[in-house]
């Protein structure tokens, strides 16, 4: 991502110190990380600290600060989702992948991610695989559906 | 700015409107133990270490003395059993973090902490932000900041900034409460620098 | 789109938009809510439009793309106008026999409607299904009947009447004491008087006054904000102008979370419709009043509902609880006054001021009144989106509405309120729904999300998974919050695994005292809720478990 489209973006936001969350969650959302220098950048033009912007970055888990892989797996660790047994849904994604929540494989292919709650809690457990919802999983149809990925 | 008048452990004392109880009390020479508070930065509230029982209105509060503004009439306690037992176990929750602190060794004293309570967890940082906040309110500078949340929460220094502004100031050292700050600061050193060809 | 500049105007617009609009004329409203599009019902959608086309019945036909319906469980769900027909787990496979034989052949099939599991019963429509029959749907039941996307279909339903009424018929001060008389009561959590609050932001010193609505809603299980916000933007909307005015605020926020991009959009179809209308911005519908609402997007932490951290974050800053002794009612987002309600409490605002506070009151408990949203989930024959008058004893809303527990499983427990809620055992089901009433047994409503346990769920486990969301969303600025949520998780995740030690729930007690009374915000103070309800209520499996490991 160059600084020209940083600083269309964040143009956008009239240069606002105050639109600092939404200008970094634009530039995740369009390169699905958020690289040092591009946080430089927004210090640099909203006039917030690199301190302040340090803590946003790693406050929030939305916000990715390496590169994310192509799969980007959420897990919803919501309450009715927890008692009818994510937990296991988990454990055994992270089984499959090798990795925990928040990191991201080394070839790049998934990333995990746990959520608080999707909202769609009559479907618990759900997985979403690259925004497709997978609902009332099983562990085992968990390992299948990731098998399809590439 | 008019004048209020309150009960401080059950003395009468005169203060200025728009003081807190710690102000308060400060000025009348009455102790209250403080660890995140310093008088030239914004009140932080985070340590809770100054929480006294305060009344107003017939009830009873517990409120954190560094934030609390003085009101007329008030009837502040700064010590009582609840007030104690608090700072007792928020000692030992600190200590489990930074178990060699000297300001934690004291008051543990003071209020018979148990350092042993809690399994030993040592950060060497029990988080009181007076480097952070010192760093930006007085010096203006933002060459030490937090980052993450909840349990995870830290402090680490901007090898950019620290790099430019870091050698000629260290007055944040001096504030640490548990001597956290220069190895942390020298860690950054070591990770921006790792050549060390400046 | 013509601008609006007076209450006749607005009038002669209703009138016009209803006069081109046929009541017989068929209509398909397509469940677009957050369970129904994760079951694919974007597909239906796509299956609907594509057989209307090619049956060449685009202008006999409309398709409407809804709000949440209420019932998840039986996702996709459809509504068939004018007859009102129900049709459940709808499938793209199953759309032509829909429109040959329902649409236009004015039959019912039967395999798509509600058959009760106990007797077989079949039940077409909503005034049959058990599901919704025993609710009372003043917020969301018009979900079906609107477009979020169509202003027209708001205003075709009476919209924005509450707010010519406010500005042309009553003072601000008329208004508030009309919300202050009908004694709502904040749907967030807190359960405080709106009215209060009003007054007291009303009454700060200062000339910029902020009005927010918190459409956060971070408490796991809880999806009954974004089904009503989504599904009717503008009635919320209505409530949040009609606020403005009282409180004299000429600038509102809207604050919602980045994950969920359905609800941004329609809020910023609604904000772009409403000013085109003259209902927002400028000399509101020729009156004379100002008022502009931002969009603020943050993201799903729980923290961020908590009101000062909430503020902070609009501000553009990580959002820490602020640590001040003063009301964000007087001063709150940079040092002005700032009023923050709910969702569902900005909602119920133009009913109020439509039908009155003595409507208003006749519904509902004592001290609590109106209707109240609930998020049904958990081990639950029926999970989805609920309203019922407050005072509905639990019982009804688990197996009137609920329709039980799944798979022959015995009721445990309630929990209500998240994180910071509690657990009740399942011998006081007989509990009316009411904020005080579920306070005092140590289980407050919170935004009402409602969760439903069986006999094979271990409560150690819920305080522990409690406890265990709460040390990653907390800000972790406060000693006692922090440290003291880590050594409570210490202890509880040692229980569930067998190694509990002598003492161990003495010490717990002992945290949560000091979290409860030290700490710098509600989250801190309220974070051991579900611990000490399930002590309470369930000592005997801390104790049971300890003497096992």
């Amino acid at each position: 991502m160059d600084n020209d489209r940083i600083d269309q973006i964040i143009d956008k936001h009239q240069g606002k110190a105050s639109s600092l969350i939404q200008v970094l969650l634009e530039i995740q959302s369009e390169n699905h990380w958020l690289p040092k220098e591009a946080l430089e950048r927004v210090s640099e033009k909203l006039q917030v600290p690199l301190t302040r912007i340090r803590h946003i970055t790693t406050f929030y888990k939305a916000f990715s600060l390496v590169p994310k892989g192509r799969h980007e797996i959420h897990i919803c660790m919501g309450t009715a989702c927890h008692i009818r047994g994510a937990t296991h849904v988990l454990d055994t994604v992270q089984d499959l992948t090798g990795i925990r929540p928040g990191e991201t494989d080394m070839d790049l292919k998934f990333s995990l991610e746990t959520v608080n709650c999707l909202g769609c809690c009559a479907l618990g457990p759900v997985m979403v695989v690259g925004g497709k919802y997978h609902g009332k999983i099983a562990p085992t149809e968990a390992e299948e559906a990731l098998k399809n990925y590439e | 700015m008019g004048e209020i008048l309150l009960q401080i452990d059950g003395r009468e004392v005169k203060v200025e409107e728009g003081m807190t109880i710690l102000e308060a009390a400060q000025s009348t020479g009455i102790n209250i133990p403080t660890l995140c508070y310093h008088e030239k930065l914004e009140p932080y509230g985070a340590c809770r270490i100054c929480t006294v029982e305060v009344e107003t209105g017939g009830r009873t509060n517990l409120v954190a003395a560094c934030l609390y503004p003085v009101q007329e009439n008030l009837v502040v306690m700064t010590r009582s059993e609840k007030v104690d037992k608090i700072r007792k176990m928020l000692l030992e929750l600190m200590i489990a973090h930074a178990p060699e602190a000297g300001a934690l060794q004291e008051l543990a004293q003071e209020y018979g902490a148990n350092k042993d309570r809690f399994e030993k967890e040592p950060s060497f940082c029990i988080l009181c932000g007076l480097c952070v906040r010192y760093c930006a309110e007085v010096k203006k500078k933002n060459a030490v900041g937090f980052v993450d949340r909840g349990g995870r929460r830290e402090v680490i220094f901007i090898p950019e900034i620290a790099a430019k502004e870091c050698w000629n100031c260290k007055e944040c050292f001096p504030l640490c409460p548990t001597e956290a700050l220069q190895a942390g600061y020298l860690l950054t050193e070591a990770l921006a620098f790792p050549s060390g060809n400046r | 789109m013509p601008r609006i500049n007076s209450p006749t105007e607005l009038e002669e617009l209703r009138k016009s938009i209803l006069s081109k609009r046929d009541p017989d004329r068929p209509c398909i409203a397509i469940c677009a809510g957050t369970s129904c599009l994760a079951l694919g019902n974007d597909r239906v959608i796509g299956a609907f439009e594509e057989e209307i086309k090619k049956q060449s019945l685009e202008a006999k036909v409309d398709i409407r793309a809804t709000g949440c319906h209420g019932f998840c469980e039986k996702g996709p769900n459809i509504v068939i106008y004018p007859e009102e027909i129900c049709y459940m787990e709808v499938i793209p496979e199953g759309v032509s026999d829909i429109i040959s034989q329902t649409v236009l052949g004015k039959k019912v099939i039967d395999r798509l409607i509600y058959t009760d599991p106990n007797t077989g019963e079949k039940a077409a429509h909503q005034s049959e299904i058990p599901f919704y029959k025993n609710q009372m749907r003043h917020l969301i039941g018009n979900n079906t009947k609107v477009d979020p996307k169509s202003i027209d279909d708001y205003l075709a339903l009476g919209g924005y009447s509450a707010l010519s009424k406010s500005l042309f018929e009553m003072t601000p001060e008329q208004v508030l004491e009309e919300i202050k008389k009908a004694n709502l009561r904040g749907r967030g959590g807190g359960g405080f008087p709106t009215g209060l609050k009003w007054e007291t932001a009303r009454n700060a010193p200062g000339e910029k006054k902020y009005v927010i609505v918190n459409a956060h809603e971070g408490e796991p299980g809880a999806f009954m904000d974004r089904a009503l916000f989504t599904g009717n933007p503008h009635s919320v909307l209505e409530g949040l102008i009609i606020g403005a005015y009282a409180i004299g605020s000429h600038q509102g926020f809207i604050y919602t979370r980045h994950d969920t991009p359905q609800l941004r959009n329609n809020i910023v179809v609604a904000l772009t419709q409403a000013e085109g209308y003259g209902l927002l911005g400028e000399n509101i519908l020729g009156s004379g009043f100002n008022f502009n609402v931002e969009v603020h997007l943050d993201i799903g932490i729980f923290v961020s509902g908590e009101s000062s951290a909430l503020m902070r974050s609009i501000e553009g800053k990580t959002p820490e609880p602020r640590p001040k002794y003063i009301r964000t009612a007087v001063s709150g987002i940079w040092e002005k006054p700032s009023n923050l309600n709910n969702v569902e409490t900005w909602a119920n605002v133009p009913q109020i001021i439509n039908n009155g506070s003595e409507w208003y009151t006749s519904i509902g408990t004592e001290r609590s009144k109106g209707t109240k949203l609930i998020s049904l989930s958990g081990n639950i024959c029926n999970t989805g989106v609920v309203e019922v008058p407050m005072g509905t004893s639990l019982r009804e809303i688990v197996y009137d509405i609920g329709g039980g527990i799944p798979n022959g499983k015995k009721l445990k427990a309630i929990h209500f309120g998240g994180p910071l809620g509690g657990s009740i055992p399942a011998s006081l089901l007989d509990t009316p729904l009411d904020f005080d009433e579920l306070a005092k047994l140590g289980a407050p409503m919170g935004a009402g999300g409602m969760l439903v346990m069986d006999e094979d769920t271990n409560m150690v486990d819920v305080a522990r998974f409690f406890l265990n969301f709460l040390t990653d969303e907390s800000c972790g600025k406060c000693v006692p919050c922090r440290e003291g949520i880590r050594q409570m998780l210490k202890i509880l995740t040692n229980i569930t695994q067998g190694k509990g030690r002598e003492g161990d729930v003495a010490l717990l007690e002992e945290l949560a005292e000091v979290a409860g009374n030290a700490s710098l915000c509600a989250l801190g103070r309220t974070s051991s809720n579900p611990l000490l309800s399930t002590l309470y209520y369930f000592r005997d499996e801390y104790e049971g478990i300890k003497e096992n490991g």
